[in-house]
């Protein structure tokens, strides 16, 4: 209940709020609605590695993939250092 | 010079994962190079506690089998940056873990790193011994209770048997990380006191953690226990951590601070 902006309802704990959010996201990628689990991320990074190699030499250890997971979106980065040679073709 | 400490406990649930994610961000905290590792596969549970669950790509367990560099699978810590993180596979099971690979992945990560801990699953079978195999120390994480007192006691004989530092030097320096001390309860005679379980265990303190509300806040919002400066236990660690690095800190049990008339008017968020 609010009077005059102060806050007399028991207040809600927001921490307790953040972990069930937390929970929903990961648990929804984690249950993964027919979804294939985190392990097709390897053979993701192979995928894209062999096709960029039929066109130039990139180095295995020159990639870098990260992931942010959210509710509405999830993104995958992935940065390929180019050598300088294949770069300045 | 780099040193690798495992959390462990035998027992589950006495706050292994807490202590790790606790100890791992304070010693980065101090400036150390710190990397924390789960060695929990199939319970992935680290990675929550430390707030990167959503940053996960490649895991302990890929890096293992080649499917991914070791810089790939490293989390790094959005607070501390000398903090990382190395999370395990959910998907897989212990097999998966071989003491070539750990031996390897930690050789690696002692080129870059001053402190390397080991989360612990909870039991004694193979994820636990790996956790442990390697290990310059232990933390053994102890509640003032029999059945996790005893099973501390079962997991010292095994680091004093089944750890490469044993097999070297006999013995291994263990420290007691005791948890959810609960001062009320020990003043009622419910609990045992802290002189009964050094007594019963035989190894040094390294910091007592009383039972505290921020615990379950701190694990709530993925954020290490030792950035609340406020809260008994975070100032517990901050403790234990100071005597991990070296320090002497008086061993006192440091209670939650009343929140002062100001702060209860306009409240705090977590």
């Amino acid at each position: 209940m609010k009077v005059f902006g102060f806050n007399f309802g028991a207040r809600k704990s927001s921490s307790a709020d953040t972990a069930k959010e937390r929970l929903q996201i990961l648990l929804a990628h984690e249950r993964g609605s027919g979804a294939p689990g985190p392990d097709y991320l390897p053979l993701l990074q192979r995928d894209i590695l062999e096709a960029i190699a039929r066109h130039v030499k990139v180095d295995r250890d020159a990639v870098d993939i990260r992931m942010e997971r959210d509710a509405d979106l999830s993104s995958l980065e992935i940065n390929i250092e180019l050598p300088k040679r294949a770069a300045a073709r | 010079m780099s040193k690798v400490i495992v959390v462990t406990s035998g027992k589950g649930g006495v706050g292994k994962t807490t202590s790790a994610a606790a100890i791992g961000a304070g010693l980065a905290l101090r400036g150390h190079k710190t990397v924390v590792i789960d060695f929990d596969v199939g319970l992935r549970n680290l990675d929550m506690i430390m707030g990167c669950e959503r940053r996960v790509v490649f895991d302990f367990i890929n890096v293992i089998q080649g499917d991914a560099k070791l810089k790939q699978a490293l989390i790094k810590d959005r607070r501390v940056d000398t903090l990382s993180i190395l999370p395990t596979s959910q998907t897989r099971d212990k097999d998966a873990l071989t003491q070539e690979g750990v031996e390897k992945v930690l050789g690696e990560l002692r080129e870059e790193f001053d402190y390397i801990v080991c989360d612990s699953p909870a039991g004694i079978e193979r994820g636990a011994q790996l956790a442990m195999y390697f290990a310059d120390e232990a933390i053994v994480v102890t509640n003032p209770e029999v059945s996790s007192v005893r099973d501390s006691d079962r997991v010292l004989g095994l680091l004093n048997s089944r750890t490469r530092k044993a097999e070297e030097d006999g013995t291994i320096p263990a420290h007691l990380l005791l948890t959810r001390y609960d001062a009320k309860r020990i003043e009622s005679g419910e609990m045992m006191k802290v002189e009964d379980v050094l007594e019963i265990l035989a190894i040094p303190l390294l910091g007592i953690v009383p039972e505290s509300t921020a615990v379950l806040r701190a694990s709530n919002t993925g954020t290490p226990v030792v950035h609340d400066e406020t809260s008994g236990a975070g100032r517990a660690y901050r403790d234990a951590v100071a005597r991990l690095a070296g320090d002497s800190v008086e061993m006192k049990i440091a209670g939650d601070e009343k929140p002062g008339l100001f702060q209860r008017l306009f409240g705090r968020t977590a």
